[in-house]
């Protein structure tokens, strides 16, 4: 068994970070990791990172910006926490090395983004997200920090109360990769887990194949209440063949978007008088669909985006990498002619529920980065905010780890008295058929145990699981349950969501649940089996689809990114709470939290928002 | 070091049986099944392969196979493939394909799908490439598709890294500087022609491109390696860290092993999917390392 003070689970920006924090408090830190860390997506990230660094613009203007994008969904202290600590932390990326875009004098450049009242973005040309992981890696093993990778992390070792809230966590779980070989990782002080997005529920998506989602399907069945997962940012401008992004970048030094017609949509079609193409992404995502859906998109399925106007100069200076993507993927020369792009599935705004130290309700348990939600992007992330989420919260978390006194929460994670107990009518029984008896995933270790007994025994339970899925002689295989779970996701759970499309997406999410109890993996090599690997995945994918779906249905709302057919109004009175989704013998259980509005210093007050 | 590579011009024979009599402990009998299974699926998807033979629309992959554990698979082989070509396919989509539709052992590392997270550098008609970067319809049928060459083959296109990792670690690929501006809120100033200068240089992905593609580095286990040393330019020639620490980052390519190895051969640079002009920045600090020594004599 290994043991270690600190256990990070990912090794993408958020995991880097939270590992270099937790080492520099003291702790003795490894880094556990299905990918090596510099093929973590974070890697992918394009147009750049918000920090309040100059004059004229302070934090309290991000956190308003960031506030009104979430239309009123996200939590203040925890968005305070990221506009006031993402300024130093930034500087902190350019102390240790990175190569951002400079201005004349020297300084870092910053670019506007869609929704942001001051041009606060802090990029390095159109590949901020490659320099950022390589720095943070560079730290790491500056620090001699001990990274397992390719080791993929099956479970939690966590101990089963009844009540989650009393449940411990004291590691993990891995598979190597190379080997076969499942083994424990025992954690004295806690795990973070930086598992990042889940965007391969949908088959047109800028994630990455890794991004399945696994921290927060892992976290959910070891009974961490997962948040607002309905909230599903779709991106204006994928590339349509694969889902490969271009920057919102490119409008932010001034692309512009254009219907069949030729028409400048985003402003003559009245999507947004003021921002146009910057408005946020929500809106831009919809107006686009809806050219499209009005019979005024090319060949029927997206618009164009043209920033041939820029010149070359700018463009190569940058956007140059945007010009690589569009030549490589879509065969197009962006200084010739205009990009193709559609929505395409992006951000989880949702996740892991914690609070603004990355806290959850499991003890020795901690989130961090995309699979997590400190709730700081409510119900739409604006663009350049995901990755000072990162380094903070990474920092926060990892610093608590250690044993840093980092006051009380004001966030909490849990249930609280005043959470708000509800149902929604389904088509099928959630959850099911899977849950209880045969489910090893489910439940943790023992209560009574030592901290290694509840390791090993979840070590057992993980090595039974995978011995049954190879076992097996023959049934369904991964790749056809995951391909389906992605058509319907993609057609019913989408930009545009209607009640009887949402319950097709259970009904079939349901009959892939069926599926999978016959699932088998075929190949019989422990050596680098990746079909072993993608079918655990894909366990992980349904939950997930299922936790969406489910939120998606009962939300009888418009907010931000989600879209109902019956429901055109944003209902403030009713819905100014966050969907929380418990695992809970065996389905999901639904319940709702206030969004907390009370910031340090104010209030945030709904307000409409236009753009 | 490397696996020896067939040339692939046999088509696909399914192994020979093996007796399963002797099979003793219900572990090995369990084992033997597993075979006999794998096997059947291997006889399947043979034939299915047939079929698919017949279709024009299809293109013809030849794919290297090898598995140190698998009967069948220990002997390093060619297998075909026929995926039906759509308009934009990659060669990694064709070998996700390849994958998901006719055999689920087929084994490639692989994420983000747009030639930024470096894991599937591979051997592609003779020459070291992103698959996902590579366009089908680029390449002259039959694709001959294998693991990058000089590395050891784990399985199937699987190569092991770790000697590229550890050749990047030891150049200290992390920035090095005792000049910090006095303000905490203040970042250092870099001009936007020194960010120009090492701008290509940060591009790399790790993902061993020109490392495979190296007659030096195949021949010469110790050599730091075209990516190494670019790493190591990297922060050379950022003026952020100082004299001082440049002609640290000198000596350190200057080693035995370090730059006076790479005999301008180009084929690094010709590889590199992110277009670093891996030579000339050899030859820089070629160049670099001998004005600093003449500056001492
Ligand atoms: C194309 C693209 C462009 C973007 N551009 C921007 C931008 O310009 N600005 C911005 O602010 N945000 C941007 N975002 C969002 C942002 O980049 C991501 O939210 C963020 O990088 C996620 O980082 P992370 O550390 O949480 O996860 P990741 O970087 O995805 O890392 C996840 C890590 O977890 C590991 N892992 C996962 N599952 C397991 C498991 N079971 N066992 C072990 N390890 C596991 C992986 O190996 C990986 O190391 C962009 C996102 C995309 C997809
Ligand atoms: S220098 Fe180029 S070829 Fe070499 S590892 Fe980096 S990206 Fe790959
Ligand atoms: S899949 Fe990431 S570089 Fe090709």
């Amino acid at each position: 068994m290994h043991e270690y003070d600190v256990i990070v689970v990912g090794a993408g920006g958020a995991g880097l970070r939270a590992a270099i924090a937790a080492q520099e408090a003291g702790a003795d830190v490894a880094m556990v990791t299905k990918l090596h860390p510099v093929r973590s997506h974070t890697g992918a990230a394009e147009g750049g990172i918000n920090a309040a660094l100059r004059d004229g613009d302070d934090w309290e203007m991000h956190a308003y910006d960031t506030m009104k994008g979430s239309d009123y969904l996200a939590d203040a202290p925890a968005v305070e926490a990221l506009t006031q600590e993402s300024p130093e932390e930034v500087i902190q990326l350019e102390h240790w090395g990175m190569a951002f875009s400079r201005d004349d004098d020297g300084r870092v450049s910053q670019r506007p983004f869609g929704g942001l009242s001051f041009p606060r973005t802090t990029y390095a040309g159109a590949e901020t997200g490659h320099h950022l992981l390589h720095t943070l890696y560079e730290q790491v093993v500056k620090r001699g920090i001990e990274v397992f990778d390719e080791w993929y992390v099956l479970n939690l070792a966590t101990t089963d109360e009844d009540d989650p809230d009393e449940r411990s966590c004291h590691g993990v779980v891995a598979y190597e990769t190379a080997t076969g070989n499942v083994e424990a990782f025992r954690a004295r002080d806690g795990v973070i887990l930086a598992t990042g997005g889940l965007g391969q529920v949908y088959d047109h998506t800028t994630n990455a194949v890794a991004n399945t989602g696994d921290g927060v399907a892992m976290a959910y069945r070891a009974g961490v209440p997962v948040e607002d997962m309905e909230m599903i940012q779709f991106h204006p401008t994928t590339l349509p063949s694969t889902g490969v992004l271009i920057s919102e970048g490119v409008r932010g030094e001034g692309g512009i978007l254009y219907n069949d017609d030729g028409e400048r949509f985003m402003f003559e079609h009245g999507y947004a008088n003021n921002d146009g193409e910057l408005a946020s992404r929500d809106v831009v995502s919809r107006a686009e669909l809806t050219e499209v859906n009005e019979g005024r998109g090319i060949e029927d399925e997206y618009v164009h985006l043209d920033m041939r106007h820029l010149g070359e100069e700018r463009i190569v200076d940058r956007l140059e990498n945007i010009l690589h993507l569009a030549e490589d993927f879509e065969g197009v020369d962006g200084l010739e002619e205009p990009m193709p792009v559609k929505p395409g599935q992006h951000y989880a705004m949702g996740g892991i529920e914690t609070d603004e130290f990355g806290g959850t309700c499991i003890d020795g348990l901690y989130a961090v980065g995309e699979c997590a939600c400190a709730s700081v992007h409510g119900a739409n992330r604006l663009g350049g905010n995901a990755l000072p989420e990162l380094i903070v919260f990474g920092k926060r978390a990892g610093r608590h780890v250690a044993g840093e006194d980092l006051g009380e929460p004001q966030v909490t994670a849990g249930r609280t008295p005043n959470a708000e107990t509800a149902s929604v009518d389904t088509p099928v029984s959630l959850g099911e058929p899977w849950g209880g008896e045969g489910d090893a995933v489910a439940d943790g270790g023992a209560a009574a145990d030592t901290a290694t007994a509840v390791v090993e025994r979840a070590l057992d339970r993980e090595r039974e699981r995978v011995e049954r899925l190879r076992d097996r002689d023959e049934g369904a295989q991964h790749a056809d349950i995951r391909a389906a779970v992605q058509r319907t996701m993609t057609e019913n759970v989408n930009v545009f969501r209607e009640e009887d499309a949402l319950k097709e997406a259970l009904v079939d999410i349901h009959a892939a649940r069926e599926r999978y109890r016959d699932v088998y993996v075929a190949d019989p090599s422990s050596t680098y089996n990746t079909e072993l690997i993608q079918t655990i995945e894909t366990r992980n994918l349904l939950d997930i689809a299922e936790m969406i779906t489910v939120g998606a249905l009962a939300r009888d709302e418009f907010r931000g990114a989600h879209w109902r057919k019956e429901h055109q109004e944003r209902k403030d009175d009713e819905w100014l709470k966050h969907t929380m989704v418990s695992w809970s013998d065996g389905s999901p259980e639904l319940w709702y939290k206030p969004a907390v509005l009370e910031g340090e210093a104010k209030t945030y007050e709904p307000k409409e928002r236009s753009y | 070091m490397s696996t020896q590579r067939p040339e692939p011009e046999t088509e696909t024979e399914s192994a020979e049986t093996e007796a399963e009599a002797d099979a003793e402990t219900p572990s090995e009998r369990r084992e033997a099944a597993k075979r006999r299974r794998a096997e059947r699926r291997e006889r399947e998807r043979v034939e299915e392969e047939e079929r698919a033979a017949a279709d024009a629309e299809r293109y013809h992959l030849k794919v290297f196979r090898y598995d140190p554990e698998v009967e069948g698979k220990q002997e390093p082989r060619f297998d075909d493939f026929h995926v039906p070509y759509e308009q934009g396919m990659t060669v990694l989509d064709a070998l996700i394909y390849a994958r998901d539709e006719f055999d689920v052992s087929l084994t490639f590392r692989h994420s983000c799908r747009q030639a930024i997270c470096g894991s599937d550098a591979l051997f592609v008609n003779g020459r070291q490439r992103l698959g996902c970067q590579t366009q089908l319809s680029d390449l002259d049928q039959p694709v001959r598709i294998e693991p990058l060459p000089h590395q050891e083959v784990v399985k199937d296109l699987v190569v092991d890294m770790e000697h590229f990792y550890d050749q990047m670690e030891s150049v200290e690929p992390y920035f090095q500087t005792t000049d910090r501006p006095e303000e905490e809120l203040e970042e250092q100033r870099q001009t936007r022609e020194n960010r120009e200068k090492i701008k290509t240089s940060t591009r790399c992905i790790w993902c061993g491109a020109c490392m495979s593609s190296c007659n030096i580095a195949a021949g010469d286990n110790e050599y730091l390696g075209p990516a190494a040393i670019n790493k190591a330019y990297r922060f050379a020639m950022d003026e952020r860290e100082g004299e001082e620490m440049k002609q640290r980052r000198l000596e350190i390519v200057e080693q035995e092993h370090g730059v006076w190895r790479c005999q301008t051969q180009f084929s690094c640079t010709e590889v590199c999917p992110k277009d670093i002009p891996l030579t000339e920045h050899i030859q820089e600090l070629k160049r670099e390392a001998v004005k600093s020594n003449l500056k001492f004599w």
